[in-house]
């Protein structure tokens, strides 16, 4: 019998899919079949007016632009010009479009050229990499350093280096948050000595953030070519989160239910085994839930952080899309939005997958 | 000398105006081997009596004497069965007991502990339920695994704190049976604490009743010669226990009644005659 919490051993199945499951379903009776299409109709069918009114919005702007255009050419250059401006637009020249919210049809174009231009990038990065292999052999046999491809970074490649630095910020968060949680937990002094110092620091912006770690990051890595871009958005990533679970996790430690602490009394538990068998067993659905909090926040400040950071994550591309204002940039950042909100998304399941796992009814014991 | 002994214990709680003492003068002596029950009313303190006893709290004056020394904090000589289980959930029920007996006995090896829990498991004949968790179980087996818990610890002395309270009157009978049973094999000595007069008869050799609180205190005892084993239909039959049973009934009702009239607040009424509509 294993002393540990044994996590639960049915799997928590990922509601991620469920309409499309649902949709599967139909085929299995008459109930099922009208209950499934019901919700999977709904889902779809809200899908379908949202793609609709998108499309609807961006045409109308689309077409009020163009019509200033030719207005603008028109009460400028004459009506020659103006006529060549419409006919400009209307045969869809990239270079006389207007540049607005993009259709639907636009952003998924967006999406293929991504993937595609993902593709190319690998190759150029492949025959890099094997034209570079002799060399850099040679390189490490006298001991410095290899030549990497430093070549533009591919929109998956943003979405990985995004994830990477999320999960290396919230895995900071947790070292920080929950120790300190469960210290200043146990103890009500340490609780009121670090009172202030929580309550001043939870809502500082996450840019300020970024500038403090900055400071600080840059001058231990001074005289050094390597890149810190990673390391201080992973970091300013880690301190903006931290909070919830350090609250969460010190508040589930303070108010373990009276009956277990008598427990450990009566049993006469010292206090390593009082905190590791009772109390922490006791806060765990509390610490998930904060850490729940902390992974959301964490994916949602990173996209500014990693903007200023310049770290070559999805907060960059959308920005730097912005700033190179070409034509298909607008989409691209549509496209963006929508990876990140469904990475977001996957993020919070996972947590709650967790989450449910660890967790039991407080009042099981009673 | 007495096995436990309370002497002049008082427990006040709050300080200055808003203090409230819950127990005064409370006098108690329980022999070895003694089976004795404290009957009172929901709200008389029973559990702050029962928490002083195993050292959970410490008297404000007076003194809680174990085996003529005084009782300064909780001990394994003392196993406790507290009045809502206080299973921890995330444990399975060998878990729940295995705890218990590691830390009662921290020599013994894995596979001694491991002998120890499943023969207590078996003792409440929750063998089949080893490995699941409180959540799975009904409140008798709960109750059980409380008693086992407690049990599994080899303690000298027993202190249940109104452990059958929250269960049905069926899975209640058997449990007073098993408890019984258990206290029988090696004649610990027991506290039971409860508010049924018909289960303080049924287990106990004394029943004292507490007088509700606050300023609760131990009214006189009352001794139940019945033969043990002793013998739930039959009792209801027996002139011993008739009479011991309403003796018992009279002077709770009587310290009941008592508690209800005592009141320092004096209404003024009216001065007012009924007026005669005759005539």
């Amino acid at each position: 019998m294993k002393q540990e919490i044994t996590l639960k051993q049915e799997s928590q199945k990922l509601n991620v899919m469920k309409p499309i499951t649902e949709f599967f379903k139909l085929k299995f009776g008459k109930v099922n079949f009208l209950k499934g299409f019901k919700k999977t109709g709904i889902t779809i069918l809200s899908i379908l007016l949202f793609l609709g009114f998108w499309h609807l919005g961006s045409k109308s702007l689309y077409n009020k632009e163009a019509d200033y255009k030719i207005e603008k050419a028109l009460t400028e250059q004459g009506q020659a010009a103006a006529d060549a401006e419409r006919a400009c637009i209307a045969s869809g020249e990239s270079g006389c479009q207007p540049n607005t919210l993009p259709s639907p049809t636009q952003v998924w174009a967006s999406l293929q050229s991504l993937i595609a231009d993902h593709y190319i990038i690998k190759q150029k990065k492949d025959a890099f990499a094997t034209k570079m292999e002799a060399t850099n052999q040679k390189l490490i046999a006298n001991g410095k350093d290899a030549i990497v491809y430093t070549g533009r970074a591919s929109f998956i490649d943003t979405v990985l280096t995004s994830i990477k630095t999320v999960f290396a910020g919230f895995l900071l968060a947790l070292l920080i948050a929950v120790p300190i949680g469960i210290i200043i937990g146990l103890s009500p002094t340490l609780r009121s000595a670090f009172n202030w110092f929580i309550q001043i620091f939870k809502p500082v912006s996450p840019v300020v953030w970024y500038l403090l770690v900055f400071m600080i990051v840059k001058t231990i890595y001074i005289g050094k070519s390597s890149d810190n871009a990673f390391v201080i958005s992973f970091i300013s990533v880690g301190l903006c989160a931290m909070w919830a679970t350090l609250v969460n996790t010190a508040m589930g430690v303070a108010s373990v239910d009276k009956d277990y602490i008598n427990v450990a009394k009566v049993l006469k538990l010292g206090t390593f085994q009082k905190v590791f068998k009772v109390i922490l067993p006791s806060s765990l659905p509390l610490i998930f839930t904060g850490l729940r909090i902390t992974l959301s926040v964490a994916w949602m400040v990173l996209i500014a952080i990693e903007l200023l950071a310049q770290s070559p994550g999805l907060g960059l591309f959308v920005w730097e899309e912005f700033q190179n204002g070409a034509n298909d940039s607008n989409s691209k950042i549509i496209v963006a939005m929508f990876v990140i909100g469904i990475i977001g998304f996957l993020l919070d399941r996972l947590m709650l997958m967790v989450q449910q796992m660890v967790s039991f009814n407080k009042n099981e014991g009673i | 000398m007495a096995y436990l002994e309370l002497k002049n214990v008082c427990k006040t709680y709050g300080t200055g105006k808003d203090s409230t003492e819950v127990l005064s003068n409370i006098n108690l002596t329980i022999e070895e081997g003694e089976f004795v029950a404290i009957v009172g009313f929901t709200g008389s303190g029973k559990t702050t009596l029962v928490n002083l006893i195993n050292g959970l709290i410490k008297p404000t004056s007076g003194e809680v004497l174990f085996k003529g020394e005084p009782v300064l904090g909780t001990s394994h000589e003392r196993g406790v069965i507290f009045q809502n289980y206080s299973l921890l959930p995330w444990l399975t029920v060998g878990q729940n007991i295995a705890m218990a007996v590691k830390e009662a006995f921290p020599k013994e090896s894995k596979s001694q502990v491991m002998e120890r829990v499943k023969s207590f498991v078996e003792m409440v004949s929750l063998s089949h339920a080893i490995n699941k968790r409180p959540k799975e179980l009904s409140g008798g087996m709960r109750q059980r695994v409380a008693v086992a818990r407690a049990l599994a610890m080899k303690p000298e002395m027993i202190i249940m704190d109104e452990p059958l309270g929250a269960l049905d009157a069926l899975t209640r009978g058997n449990l007073q049976d098993e408890i019984l049973n258990i206290w029988n094999q090696d004649k610990r000595t027991a506290l039971l604490i409860t508010n049924d007069v018909d289960e303080g008869i049924y287990m106990a050799d004394r029943i004292i009743p507490l007088k509700p609180g606050p300023n609760a205190t131990l009214g006189p005892e009352f001794k139940i010669d019945i033969e043990r084993p002793r013998d739930k239909t039959a009792l209801n039959d027996n002139e011993n226990f008739m009479k011991t049973r309403n003796e018992i009934i009279a002077y709770l009702m009587t310290i009941g009644d008592e508690r209800k009239s005592v009141s320092d607040i004096e209404y003024i009424l009216p001065d007012l005659a009924p007026k005669s509509f005759v005539g």
